[in-house]
């Protein structure tokens, strides 16, 4: 049935002025205004130290998103993150509180963050409960279990390899900074050019087209909520040996932080689509406004208030691009 | 026709809770016709296009193909045992674009990587073959006309063609001349020897194109025919009220 015609509204006149395909260069655009901004500003900002803060800051912020990334563009979400970054981080440290070695540690705590995250996938394929409830029930279990491991107390002194984590071995900079960088790169060919993103991507697109191509969609959706899972041990890691504590506490709404940066990079919420490049400068926009907002000495409680507002903007940015480009006879 | 069937179903069933989608069914369809399968809305005939493409599992009953039978198939199996469908809802990911979407689970791969450009230039040629005209094979399947998407599900489903092509409402979206051109492909496909099973509504379609015709009422077969013995009357009527004049006995069917 043809739609009748009626008065513009603001929705349809802001669309008019968003880019469909320009948003990699307009994330550019406003981090180079930003730091001219904050150079201009202060001048402790325009310094190789302000740099390499910026880059450690945000390193598990965007091995977070990147796992993110996978689960949101097969159309699915993970609120269960921030949880997965406490408990694995704190599986790590009982385990070298027992005395095991560091290294199996930390293998501990990454493949129970992968298992706890193919968890998710799994509840998904058998119960076929929307991915949002389901992660934000099973976050709620995973913060229980560190708050029940811990008893509430965190876990500190911990031993000095694993605080080497926290260590500038990197290029001078914290390890996890060449975490994050390494892992961008293994997943520019693996998400952009072989069959596994191709098909997280078509997962989001039409899960059921997929089906009926013969591919098994389950597994698929199981693989995408480990690797999420598994980013959030690996950032567990990283934020605990910087703290040199794990608590159960620890990563409370970073889940949110990471959504915030994907759909400000250009993936639809709905998923079919992901861009690993503007995911990376959606992370370094976000970082770029956190430590702006500290150097000109704005209160933690705004950084807040003001992250949740990008959160709502980008969202509703997101859903006008979408409906911008959207064919009609959709 | 050949003396034995391709696919032989044997009281099919299947429910939807207090729903009865298939009651029953039985059916022959033999190797290189086309065998239309018509009904109103809710006649159970995209159940039966969905349990044969290995989208649903039947509840009771038999599925012979090829003097192999099986109690119930996955999409795996019905596509290895080389059934395709093109579905109503064609079943195509719209972010993804042409040459993608035809490839879509039997990628072309270089190493461990996909083989974009060999995958673009032979669905270009698959295309070419089929007359399904489609400017630019890079763009969003999101962005094409509805004619151009049917024309793609069919050319997917024609990738590697198989031995049973199942066709739910193939036209439905298509124009005039597109579907002009999509019936001459199916007619050039059963000269080459291609099984068809035709769901559609145009019964027009049906007169013109299949050989053999089954009607659905109600999850039933209630009759089925060789279209030559059949008018075009005789067949509406049978659709509207149930009541008319074709053999409602499956021994009497294309192999009596």
């Amino acid at each position: 049935m043809r739609k009748t015609n009626s008065p513009s509204s603001i929705r349809d006149q802001l669309r008019k002025f968003l880019p469909s395909n320009h948003l990699l260069p307009a994330l550019l655009i406003a981090i180079l205004c930003l730091s001219l901004f904050l150079s201009l500003s202060t001048e402790s900002f325009a310094t190789s130290k302000s740099l390499v803060n910026l880059l450690e800051a945000n390193s598990y912020r965007l091995i977070l998103a990147l796992g993110m990334l996978m689960v949101i563009s097969s159309g699915g979400i993970d609120l269960s993150q921030g949880s997965i970054i406490s408990l694995s981080a704190i599986l790590a440290a009982l385990g070298m509180k027992q005395g095991l070695p560091v290294s199996l540690s930390v293998l501990i705590a990454l493949v129970s963050g992968a298992l706890l995250g193919a968890l998710n996938g799994l509840l998904i394929n058998l119960t076929k409960l929307d991915a949002f409830i389901l992660t934000l029930a099973t976050s709620f279990m995973y913060r229980g279990l560190s708050l029940i491991l811990t008893r509430g107390i965190p876990l500190t002194l911990l031993p000095a390899d694993f605080r080497n984590f926290a260590a500038r071995d990197f290029l001078g900079m914290e390890t996890g900074v060449g975490f994050a960088l390494l892992l961008l790169l293994i997943l520019i060919p693996i998400y952009r050019f072989m069959p596994w993103g191709h098909y997280l991507r078509s997962l989001g697109g039409n899960a059921q087209a997929l089906a009926r191509s013969g591919v098994s969609v389950g597994a698929y959706r199981i693989s995408a909520y480990a690797f999420s899972g598994f980013t959030a041990a690996l950032a567990g890691l990283i934020i605990s040996a910087r703290l040199n504590s794990a608590e159960a506490n620890a990563g409370m709404n970073m889940q949110v932080h990471a959504i915030c940066a994907v759909v400000m990079g250009g993936t639809p919420l709905e998923g079919g689509r992901g861009s690993l490049l503007g995911t990376f400068l959606a992370v370094i926009l976000l970082g770029l406004v956190r430590q702006g907002l500290t150097i000109l000495s704005v209160s933690a409680y705004y950084q807040e208030f003001i992250t949740g507002g990008l959160l709502l903007a980008a969202l509703i940015f997101a859903e006008l691009r979408e409906v911008k480009t959207r064919p009609k006879n959709s | 026709m050949s003396s034995s069937p391709l696919l032989k179903i044997s009281a099919l069933s299947k429910s939807f809770g207090s729903v009865q989608a298939l009651s029953g069914v039985s059916l022959e369809i033999d190797k290189g016709s086309i065998t239309a399968v018509v009904g109103d809305n809710g006649s159970g005939k995209s159940t039966l296009v969905k349990i044969l493409s290995g989208g649903l599992q039947p509840d009771a009953g038999n599925i012979e193909l090829t003097g192999h039978s099986y109690q119930k198939l996955t999409y795996r199996q019905a596509l290895d045992l080389g059934i395709r469908t093109v579905y109503q809802d064609l079943s195509l990911d719209p972010c993804k674009n042409s040459y993608e979407n035809i490839f879509l689970g039997k990628e072309l791969k270089r190493g461990p990587f996909l083989a974009h450009r060999a995958m673009r230039q032979k669905a270009a040629d698959l295309l070419e073959g089929l007359n399904i005209h489609i400017p630019d094979l890079t763009v969003p399947v999101s962005k094409l006309s509805g004619g151009q998407r049917q024309g793609l599900a069919l050319a997917r489903a024609l990738l590697h063609p198989g031995q049973l092509l199942l066709l739910d409402e193939p036209t439905a979206a298509m124009g005039v001349r597109e579907s002009e051109a999509c019936l001459s492909i199916l007619r050039q496909l059963r000269q080459e020897g291609l099984t068809q099973v035709l769901i559609s509504h145009n019964l027009h379609q049906v007169m013109t194109l299949a050989d053999y015709v089954y009607v659905l009422r109600s999850g039933q077969v209630i009759g089925h025919s060789q279209v030559a013995d059949l008018s075009f009357a005789d067949l509406d009527q049978l659709i509207k009220t149930g009541e008319g004049h074709m053999c409602q006995d499956i021994e009497g069917g294309p192999h009596a």
